[in-house]
């Protein structure tokens, strides 16, 4: 695997080639903060989720309506670690995104793409005791912004993990292999060269169920579990 | 053993043998169907002694309200859940209710005093912001408080929260004058 110093793994905080960013990140050098107490502990599932937990459809994007979404049916699986290598067991992880015509059901998508009543594109599960998730869903068409001339995101997956303490808190994005827009997302091309690999899955022909859903495979490394958490 | 040129520079070093983490990515502009929760501002109930509301409004560098922002809130303690989450609205405000958290140790000992860890996600940010919320009636425990000996004398006041007639008031400036404090968690 490569090497990447974490400096070097995530975007900076100023990235101007996202207009977005101009006017919204911090000027001043970001104060070092040596994790507390505070920043080593972090909600639990089951203090998150409360009593109603995460459903049994919850995982599966195509059977939360009546019908099935229309588009490429897709598993999308993969496994959560911390950087010493070790499973985060029993964690949240959420996802959203558009549908197959690339479109999200939000009162600010202005793109004219047809809304599937049978897709919102909203899904959750807890990761497994080796920290495997694993989501039903449908492969989320490309839509075009206006953050330059002729601007189109590559397909993807918005991810959002918890781990097991504030300091593993990681909202990130998930892409597809090959995908032709890569080169001109300034959203990706924020992230360190070296390290870019790490947001595009892998096609997985071993999880592929034949006749039903091609499979697409997205491990996620959160970082380091805090000591005093290693042993429990 | 090596010369300090033969180890490199910090920045040619990989800081440990492991595995590299997975790169943050912004929270973008679609994320209000997804990620709220109808309880998500209720870390603790209404009737939980001394139960408060924190409000506070999201500005950019232009003064402008920031309507598509998410907060989190993160605390140990009291009883209840720890965690809190608020989309802002239109005009960039933003509620948790809360009450004060336990006492925690400070990095070398003794006691930090009272404070909330903020998330903010936002479309435009490609990576979390991290700031603590401070208590204006804690004066002498925020004098004497580790975390904001960190910071500049002068700029420890963007991270205490002020009165307010039902618990307390923080607003977050992303840029500019007024900007808050933010951590890097190191």
């Amino acid at each position: 695997m490569t090497q990447v110093v974490p400096d070097q793994v995530h975007p900076p905080l100023s990235w101007p080639a996202y207009r977005s960013n101009v006017l919204r990140a911090p000027g001043r050098k970001l104060v070092g903060l040596p994790p507390t107490l505070t920043e080593n502990r972090g909600p639990t599932a089951a203090a998150l989720l409360g009593d109603h937990g995460v459903g049994p459809l919850d995982h599966d994007l195509t059977r939360q309506h009546p019908g099935e979404p229309l588009g490429e049916r897709i598993i999308v699986h993969g496994q959560v670690r911390d950087t010493d290598g070790r499973p985060v067991p029993h964690s949240l992880v959420e996802i959203w995104q558009a549908n197959s015509a690339g479109r999200y059901p939000h009162h600010a998508d202005r793109h004219p793409a047809p809304l599937d009543p049978n897709f919102t594109g909203v899904g959750r599960c807890l990761t497994d005791a080796q920290g495997r998730y694993r989501f039903i869903s449908i492969k989320p068409g490309a839509y075009p912004w206006r953050n330059h001339d002729n601007a189109w995101r590559p397909a993807h997956i918005h991810f959002s993990l918890f781990g097991r303490a504030f300091t593993q808190r990681l909202i990130t994005q998930m892409y597809f292999p090959g995908d032709p827009l890569f080169g001109q997302d300034p959203i990706l091309n924020a992230v360190p060269e070296p390290a870019r690999p790490a947001l595009i899955s892998q096609f997985d022909l071993s999880e592929t169920v034949p006749e039903w859903a091609l499979a697409y495979r997205f491990d996620i490394v959160l970082g380091k579990t805090p000591f005093e958490d290693q042993e429990a | 053993m090596a010369t300090p040129s033969e180890m490199g520079t910090a920045a040619e070093r990989p800081a440990r043998a492991g595995l590299v983490m997975t790169p943050s990515q912004t929270i973008g502009p679609f994320f209000s169907h997804a990620l709220p929760w109808p309880d998500g501002p209720h870390v603790v109930d209404a009737d939980h002694p001394g139960a408060f509301w924190l409000r506070g409004q999201v500005f950019d560098g232009a003064g402008d309200p920031v309507p598509d922002a998410l907060i989190e809130s993160w605390q140990v303690g009291p009883a209840g859940r720890g965690f809190g989450r608020c989309p802002t609205d239109p005009q960039g405000r933003y509620a948790i209710r809360t009450a004060l958290p336990d006492p925690v140790p400070g990095p070398r000992g003794g006691t930090q005093a009272p404070h909330l860890a903020l998330s903010i996600f936002a479309r435009g940010l490609l990576v979390r912001l991290v700031t603590r919320v401070y208590f204006p009636d804690h004066a002498d425990a925020n004098a004497a408080d580790p975390v904001l000996a960190l910071v500049d004398e002068p700029l420890r006041e963007t991270l205490v929260a002020t009165r307010t007639d039902d618990g307390y008031g923080f607003d977050i400036w992303l840029q500019g004058e007024h900007e808050t404090v933010f951590f890097a968690l190191a």
